[in-house]
């Protein structure tokens, strides 16, 4: 059961979402389960089938995975909600990106930040490698959706095909039941 | 030096900066890292690989989503705060339209087989666009003072934790990143 939306209500969520941009180390879906905890079982503003669509459909649309978010802010609150919700996400964490490059790139000569940006250049290796893995999730069981895997990995390293190409054949052998 | 020995090329207006990063956006379906990287480091030329990877590495650390950060980043850097401003409405604004037109439509082709097909088709593809940036990161690490061994156990150990023991990616930073910056800290010593 949902409980209804008041335009009062905007605010606390606005403010809700400010303060999870702060957390959102390693991007806004580390966030999505306390979202989840204040949306569906605190508010009462979703159900958990309405959650969990509104972040499968953003994640099989273009663009940054962030915009979950809208569609989140949007089942609660039609496009106000959006709005609010967007905004909250992306203002801090915007303002400190901004001011933290700045920073660092007038020392970026320096042992302190080279040390920091190739010191965690591995990591960041070992977390795309994870990412392509937690990816790979849904095409495990399916000898053609793992071929478009590999297939999308060796061309993709090999040529300079823009991805676009494959991400329609993606689609088109999905369609036909391929994937 | 880009890989190809070619020039570095720069954007020439913030209305460049706003449709190279409306264009890769619009191509990123199940995220937009990898695009960015085809399309900012091999098609525009706009920054080294290895520019890209240190970016990245900022990118991650800093709250807020990587690919956002990034073209913040990289629009700060060619023309400062309009700069980071037109490619962060780019990355943004027209995959927003169509994710909230999406979202009005969702519900009445959801059941469609073929719709469903479709998305995992191209979820597929998306794992490998990430795998192969990956493959390709590799090749600059070869440069790190931390050495290729190193580097190569720094990124078995952070895939280890984040798949195999499920640690929240907070942790992993926390108890990884400093040992790894010591390293490069004391490899940097002059």
């Amino acid at each position: 059961m949902t409980v209804p939306f008041h335009t009062a209500d905007l605010l606390p969520l606005f403010l809700h979402f400010v303060m999870l941009s702060l957390l959102a180390v390693g991007g806004a879906i580390t966030t999505a389960p306390d979202m989840h905890r204040y949306l569906v079982g605190e508010q009462h503003w979703l159900t958990d089938a309405q959650f969990t669509a509104s972040v499968a459909l953003a994640q099989a649309a273009p663009g940054p995975n962030v915009l979950f978010v809208a569609v989140l802010g949007y089942n609660v609150a039609g496009l106000p909600g959006a709005f609010v919700t967007m905004a909250g996400i992306m203002l801090p964490s915007t303002t400190l990106a901004l001011w933290a490059t700045r920073w660092g790139r007038s020392r970026r000569e320096t042992r302190g930040v080279r040390a920091f940006t190739l010191g965690l250049a591995p990591l960041t290796l070992g977390l795309l490698l994870a990412t392509g893995w937690v990816l790979t999730e849904p095409a495990r069981d399916s000898p053609g959706a793992m071929l478009l895997v590999g297939l999308s990995t060796v061309v993709m390293a090999r040529t300079r095909l823009s991805p676009m190409w494959l991400v329609a054949l993606g689609a088109v052998a999905g369609a036909a039941g391929y994937a | 030096m880009p890989e190809s020995g070619q020039p570095l090329r720069q954007p020439q207006s913030c209305g460049e900066l706003f449709r190279v990063f409306t264009l890769l956006a619009l191509q990123g379906f199940g995220g937009v890292l990898a695009v960015a990287q085809h399309e900012l480091v091999e098609r525009q030329r706009w920054l080294t690989r290895d520019e890209f990877l240190e970016m990245l590495s900022v990118g991650q650390v800093l709250p807020g989503p990587n690919v956002v950060n990034i073209s913040l980043m990289i629009g700060d850097r060619f023309f400062g705060w309009r700069g980071a401003a037109s490619a962060l409405v780019g990355m943004l604004a027209a995959p927003l339209v169509l994710m909230l037109a999406l979202a009005m439509l969702y519900g009445r082709f959801a059941d469609d087989p073929r719709v469903s097909g479709a998305l995992r088709g191209m979820g597929a593809v998306s794992a490998g666009l990430v795998l192969a940036m990956a493959w390709k990161l590799v090749g600059s690490l070869k440069k790190n003072p931390l050495g290729l061994t190193t580097c190569l156990a720094l990124g078995a150990l952070t895939v280890g934790l984040v798949v195999g023991m499920r640690w929240p990616l907070a942790w992993v930073l926390a108890g990884l990143g400093p040992i790894a910056i010591g390293l490069a800290w004391w490899k940097l010593r002059p």
